[in-house]
């Protein structure tokens, strides 16, 4: 994107989470559940004497987009670093779970997930974790009938249990920007040692956990620039696929042929990736 | 984390309720909603201890029109600035006393 492209184009990462989803939704679709003025905030951080946000920093709203009937969840990254705690999860996942009733009632409902999140909320801790855990049993119940769309566009990127959602998601979109990884750099230097991971390594985070490489590797589907009428485009696109005959996460003999080769015991930089999962999962797309 | 109410007289409620902002770094998330004839009050959590007397200032000053709209307000305050607490106010009292657009929050 070249400066003039920048100072033309709406940029997606600069708005809040429910304008976000506002401006995805076909104008005047918008039917907003669980919204703020139902006052299910959580429960877990006022007694923690943490101010909370009034939807726990999760908004859930129907609407079609082209046309087609979804469902959009959206973190919102600056509430708390989009972290889940128990309320948000369970907006999630009861979401998910709506619409898998949904779809078996013959009239699908495509789930699409804006996941800027830091993972479970520490807050929360096993509140959370459930609640991830449902939202993971329900993109997997339910990519079987619809495409399940997940988005990160950064820069919070998408980490811990729902990193594992993101890659549960039939169809995931990312911006360069975007990161995606169980573990957050610092939490990899804290556990590993500076020696293994440098979270003050900037390039090197990126050439590792980046949308870039992420693409590359084909744990990606598609990469866009942080530009509203492409992300949004590339959504509507997602939401009309059909799903895939063996999802990636279900390919489990492929990842274990994989692994069986990987050496932990050597240092792993970002060519030496793209180069392993183009020899087992059959060619890099950029 | 402190807790904070106020009441201020007031003319007649808005038509809609309104949200405005998110409780993130330097802001504050509004959740204002038509109050009772003649009284807006005002709630607010805020993370930032000591700061009561400003806050109590900065709204004075907003609800000072004693026949301004009667909203019953919440604010979530994660360490806004005076001029962003005004700001976010003023957007929700503008959503909420807006004619018919036939948008919800």
């Amino acid at each position: 994107m070249n400066t003039a492209e920048l100072l033309e184009r709406e940029s997606f990462v600069e708005l809040p989470a429910r304008a976000r989803v506002e401006r995805l939704l076909d104008a005047g679709t918008r039917r907003e559940l669980v919204g703020p003025f139902e006052r299910l905030s959580s429960p877990w951080l006022a007694k923690q004497d943490i101010v909370t946000q009034a939807d726990d920093g999760v908004i859930i709203a129907r609407g079609t987009i082209d046309g087609t009937a979804v469902v959009v969840a959206a973190i919102e990254p600056a509430f708390q670093g989009g972290s889940m705690g128990e309320v948000g999860g369970a907006k999630i996942a009861g979401a998910l779970e709506l619409a898998a009733d949904d779809a078996a009632a013959g009239s699908p409902v495509v789930p699409v997930l804006l996941l800027e999140t830091g993972g479970v909320r520490l807050q929360e801790a096993n509140c959370g974790l459930a609640a991830i855990a449902e939202i993971h049993a329900a993109i997997v119940a339910l990519r079987e009938f619809v495409p399940v769309v997940g988005v990160i566009t950064g820069p919070v990127g998408c980490f811990g249990g729902m990193s594992i959602a993101a890659g549960l998601c039939s169809h995931l979109i990312v911006t360069r920007e975007a990161r995606l990884g169980l573990n957050g750099p610092q939490v990899i230097e804290q556990e590993a040692g500076i020696e293994e991971f440098d979270a003050r390594d900037r390039p090197m985070i990126w050439s590792l956990l980046g949308g870039e490489q992420r693409t590359a590797t084909g744990l990606v589907d598609a990469r866009v620039d942080d530009d509203l009428t492409a992300i949004r485009a590339q959504i509507a696109a997602a939401v009309t696929q059909e799903p895939g005959p063996l999802h990636r996460t279900a390919d489990i003999a492929t990842w274990e042929a994989m692994l069986d080769h990987i050496d932990p015991a050597e240092r792993a930089e970002a060519g030496d990736v793209r180069a392993a999962f183009a020899r087992y999962f059959g060619g890099c797309h950029d | 984390m402190q807790t904070l109410s106020l009441e201020y007289p007031a003319g007649d409620p808005p038509p809609r309720r309104a949200l405005a902002g998110v409780v993130g770094s330097g802001d504050l998330e509004v959740l204002l909603e038509p109050g009772s004839a003649g009284r807006s009050t005002v709630a607010v959590r805020t993370s930032v201890d000591g700061v009561n007397e400003i806050w109590t200032a900065v709204i004075d000053r907003i609800f000072a029109d004693d026949n301004g709209p009667a909203v019953a307000v919440e604010i979530n305050d994660f360490g806004a600035t005076p001029a962003v607490v005004r700001l976010r106010i003023a957007q929700a009292m503008e959503q909420a006393t807006r004619q018919s657009d036939g948008a919800t929050p």
